[in-house]
């Protein structure tokens, strides 16, 4: 039985809807509040999207000060699976889990839509049970989904498969057009250098249930269960 | 010529980010912190050596675009 | 100490209705107590010009619990569930500060469904502008469209559709209708009449600030050229703090703490407190001076009258007051008593020790003015069309100006801005003819469409009213849903005019008419007046938004054409009337005739049989037909899939402009394999019901045989031109 553990902020929007993808997957989930100061044995700890704070100074970084953050962040650093989506992984960015930056979409608006993401490379225990240069159809809605970093790091996640997944079009090419908002390289996600960590802008609970949409995303979190 | 611009919001309007910032700050410790306001900075460099028509024309810049002068207002300073 | 002239005049009241106030006090008020009645006595609050004429529409059947009255509507969707829903303008504001505007025009209709128990799980709007040759359109667009999302999304709830129009009438005033639709047990709603006496009245949510003061005011006042001064009046919204509320409240409305509750909306904490206190035929009396205040030294003028946003006031049982405080304080919001019910039937109101305001709650509720005003009913013009004279113009060239016309291209780029999927219950999102929502953890679903027909109703005030609501039932019928109520939000001009007020009357007589005979109840609604400048109305502009059920979510249908070969079939006889059409206005910029007449036995008849052949699974694709005609609700359903069509001449009407972009009503397009056709035909005969095969679905090819031919794929980039073309010349 995995065991996974959802934090919510004041803010958080998304956090029903990965539990509801969790639950449905039979995870034994919990809803930590962001005051509470310890963690639940967790298999999985997830940071969700939503506008936590309401994006208030920057995306994520008033969430970065939270109470239950310096628990996930000494669970990140003793390898638990952490998995940050949207303002999860602003958060995660925020609190240096992870490194790079998450800017504002350079088309200057809030893009809500469905896009085509490549899977890199399917050695991870997030995306194992996908296949190398499977395309999935997943969804992003934000603000701040420009991934910046520098060149030095950036050379780091490219050359150590830190970047499981780039924004691509419907045949799989990754290049300006099927970039949706600036980011470098058309990155969707990352690793920390030990691949325990993930953060990613694209929604894959938004990607689990046929009525709705489709169940790419449900790969994800298959993944993890042993 | 180099100004600095300041844009605030005006002294009655709700400013959501300043009052989450303050609290947040208090939350990590910081004391006697009666209130904060977030606002935002242009630095502006004009291609004008007449210290008069420099400012007017950041004048018009703050009026026409920099500055929502239903809710913000604005300062200038040469530097 | 009193008021004098200029005072009163300031206010917004005659002096005919300063007389009553001074009537019902006995004595004369003092500036408190004025601007109190003033914000309770305007239009926007009272309702004063139009509740005569309300009374008529028709806000009870078997399915609602709720009709006006309350903050929204309520009806009964089964399974112990209850749809909570509203549409409100905030027209003016918008105008002003257009982010703003729009931002806390969301943030108050979303207090309205919550305040009763609801979790919003939608949100709609219906914008109008300007014409995009008018200098101020722009920035009014993305400002409005901006402000919408930035609202919506960050308080976590998805803007799944609603409809964008431009039109020169709204050069001066623009529209911004923004619509909640919210869940309940339908045992656990919450009503704003107070209850009880000496019961705690407590104020919770944001400080209070000097926002806004005279918003009520404002909406119930004209533009005129001095309009740009009235500025610093506008609202900041603040979504974060309104999704800290939302979910406060519903967690203490988990048990029975409250009593009653009422979001603080126009007119603040003047128009809550005494609403909750009218309804429950109780007197109201505050300590001013525990009102949280954001800024030093408010006055209680400007505490009562402030309409700072992201609050609520609420009635709380005894001895709940410290559970319901630690839930306020989870969530970080203030949570104070300021008061209590009283048996008095007054609102007394204290600060510093002092009585400062003393009034009876009736004079300020019940017995506010009720105006009959005088009005004209329209005389129209009943010229026709006559097309023969009319330039000659391809077919499809009519066809591609329409298309990239701003009233008709693609909204992508506007919806794109909105996060359609949060809260992972969207089955159908924007684009189509309504909006699918789940209703979470349950095998049913909502459909949501939000309609308006501004130049019908100017042409013809009362079809137009009839026109909206049939839309709006097709619209919903085209998914699959079985309509069942509505809320609507009138936009009009100054009532004090004559011709106005007739419009407003006969569209009225249009609605109540169409509603009746539809089963289609109005279960809330809004009405906004004195949409004009320098004495110029817009056109009379009632929005219509419709709530169906879906019973089986295997059966519902979208415009998208599903497979080449099949057929689409129209349902509803075609006569081909081009009076106020988009063919005349976008092609010859006329807007002549009468708008087309509404049959509703047809509406009725022929809706019907679209929705049991959906249910039988016969009908693959749906489309109802509206503005632009035939030939454009197929080009939607040909773009919408990326497929095309062969659409084939008509074989009885001899004008093809008549038959193709003739708006008559009541019609629909439907797909269906060729093996199924037999099977429809008795249904349709039994239900009386026209239908005829116009089209068959093929490859990427959209053309009319023997007329033109056309790729798909170039109706696409047509219908996409124009935002691009826009964005790029300014």
């Amino acid at each position: 039985m995995m065991r996974s553990s959802v934090i919510v902020f004041p803010g958080s929007n998304c956090d029903r809807d990965i539990a509801v993808a969790l639950t449905k997957l039979q995870f034994k989930n919990s809803m930590v509040w962001h005051k509470e100061t310890e963690l639940p044995r967790s298999d999985l700890i997830v940071v969700p999207g939503g506008f936590s704070y309401g994006d208030y100074l920057r995306s994520g970084a008033i969430a970065a000060k939270s109470n239950i953050l310096s628990e996930v962040i000494s669970a990140g650093k003793k390898g638990s699976l952490i998995l940050g989506i949207c303002n999860g992984f602003q958060i995660l960015i925020e609190c240096g889990l992870l490194k790079g930056a998450l800017l504002r979409n350079s088309g200057l608006k809030f893009i809500s839509k469905d896009i085509q993401v490549k899977i890199l490379s399917n050695k991870s225990k997030f995306f194992k049970k996908y296949k190398s240069g499977e395309i999935l159809k997943l969804n992003i809605a934000h603000n701040e989904g420009n991934y910046f970093t520098s060149k030095e790091h950036l050379n780091e996640l490219e050359d150590n498969e830190l970047i499981p997944i780039k924004y691509c079009d419907k045949n799989g090419s990754i290049n300006l057009k099927s970039n949706p908002n600036g980011s470098i390289n058309n990155i969707a996600g990352i690793f920390n250098k030990k691949k325990n960590i993930l953060g990613m802008m694209p929604h894959p609970e938004r990607m689990s249930d046929k009525i709705l949409s489709n169940e790419d995303g449900l790969g994800l979190f298959l993944s993890l269960m042993n | 010529m180099k100004f600095a611009v300041t844009i605030t919001l005006k002294k009655d309007v709700l400013d959501p980010q300043g009052k989450v910032v303050g609290q947040t700050l208090k939350n990590i410790g910081i004391e006697n912190l009666k209130s904060i306001r977030q606002g935002k900075f242009f630095e502006i460099d004009l291609d004008e050596s007449d210290s008069n028509k420099g400012e007017m024309k950041v004048k018009e810049m703050c009026v026409k675009l920099l500055a929502n002068q239903i809710i913000e207002d604005f300062q200038i300073k040469k530097i | 100490m009193t008021v004098n002239k200029d005072q009163i005049e300031a206010h917004g009241l005659t002096p005919e209705e300063y007389k009553k106030i001074k009537e019902y006090l006995g004595r004369d008020s003092n500036l408190l107590e004025l601007g109190i009645f003033s914000a309770m006595w305007n239009e926007h609050c009272s309702y004063k010009s139009s509740k005569i004429h309300l009374k008529k529409l028709p806000t009870k059947n078997n399915i609602v619990i709720q009709g006006p009255g309350e903050n929204a509507g309520v009806i009964d969707i089964g399974d112990d569930d209850a749809v909570v829903f509203k549409i409100e303008s905030h027209n003016h504001p918008s105008f002003i500060e257009p982010y703003q505007g729009a931002a806390t025009g969301v943030g108050g209709i979303l207090r309205d469904v919550f305040t009763m128990g609801a979790r919003p799980i939608a949100l709609m709007n219906s914008i109008h502008f300007g014409s995009p040759k008018n200098h101020k359109t722009k920035n009014l667009l993305s400002g409005v469209v901006s402000g919408i999302g930035g609202y919506g999304n960050s308080v976590g709830i998805p803007t799944v559709g609603g409809e964008t129009k431009f039109n020169d009438t709204y050069n001066e005033n623009i529209l911004v209708n923004a619509m909640a639709v919210g869940l309940a047990n339908k045992n656990k709603i919450f009503y704003s009449k107070a209850k009880g006496l000496n019961k705690a009245v407590v104020y919770v949510g944001s400080k209070t600030g000097r926002d806004g003061i005279h918003g009520a005011t404002m909406a119930s006042a004209e533009f005129d050229d001095n309009s740009e001064e009235k500025k610093p009046t506008v609202q900041v919204g603040d979504p974060f703090t309104e999704k800290l509320l939302l979910e406060a409240c519903l967690e203490l409305m988990k048990d029975n703490s409250i009593i009653s509750i009422q979001d603080m909306g126009a007119a603040g904490l003047t128009s809550s407190s005494i609403e909750m206190a009218s309804k429950g035929k109780l007197g109201i009396e505050l300590d001013l001076n525990k009102v949280p205040c954001r800024e030093n030294n408010m006055t209680p003028y400007e505490m009562m009258l402030s309409e700072s946003q992201e609050r609520m006031l609420l009635i709380l049982d005894d001895n709940k007051e410290k559970e319901a405080k630690k839930i306020f304080d989870k969530w970080d919001l203030d949570f104070v008593v300021i008061g209590k019910t009283t048996d008095t039937s007054r609102l007394i109101l204290n600060f510093d020790n002092k009585k400062v305001a003393d009034i009876p709650i009736a004079a300020l509720a019940d017995k506010a003015p009720l105006y009959e005003r005088k009005f004209t009913l329209n005389k129209l013009k009943k010229e026709k069309v006559e097309i023969n004279n009319l330039k000659k113009i391809k077919i499809e060239e009519a066809l591609l100006k329409i298309l990239s016309s701003p009233n008709h291209s693609n909204k992508n780029w506007i919806t794109d801005q909105y996060d359609q999927s949060v809260m992972c219950d969207t089955i159908q999102k924007s684009g189509g003819d309504s909006a699918v929502v789940r209703i979470h953890n349950k095998e049913k679903a909502i459909a949501i469409s939000v309609d308006s027909s501004a130049l019908y109703c100017k042409a013809d005030p009362k079809t137009g009213g009839k026109q909206i609501v049939a839309e709006n039932w097709r619209n919903l019928i085209s998914v699959g849903a079985k309509p069942l109520a509505i809320t609507n939000c009138l936009n009009f001009g100054s009532p004090e005019k004559a011709d106005v007020m007739g419009e407003f009357i006969d569209c009225i007589n249009g609605i109540k008419e169409a509603c009746e005979f539809l089963n289609f109840p109005v279960v809330s609604g809004n009405v906004s007046f004195y949409n004009e400048t320098n004495s110029k109305s817009i056109h009379p502009t009632p929005v219509i938004g419709g709530v169906g059920i879906i019973n089986d979510l295997k059966r519902i249908t979208n415009i998208k054409t599903k497979e080449n070969g099949n057929l689409i079939l129209v349902v509803g006889k075609t006569i081909g009337h081009l009076g106020q059409s988009a063919f005349l206005y976008e092609n010859f910029s006329m807007n002549n005739g009468p708008p087309p007449e509404i049959n509703l036995l047809n509406e009725k008849n022929n809706g019907l049989a679209v929705l049991e052949l959906i249910k039988k699974g016969i009908a693959l694709s749906v489309h109802d037909i509206s503005s632009g005609g035939m030939l454009v609700s197929l080009a939607e359903m040909s773009m919408s899939s990326g497929l095309g069509l062969k659409i084939y001449k008509p074989k009885k009407l001899k004008n093809f402009y008549e038959y193709f972009f003739g708006e008559d009503q009541g019609r629909y397009l439907i797909e269906l394999s060729k093996n199924n056709l037999k099977n429809i035909e008795v249904l349709f005969k039994k239900n009386n019901v026209f239908h005829e095969i116009v089209a068959e679905v093929q490859n990427d090819t959209f053309e009319i045989e023997g007329l033109f031919s056309l790729k798909t794929k170039d109706l696409q980039i047509c219908n996409n031109k124009w935002y691009d073309d826009f964005n790029a010349i300014n």
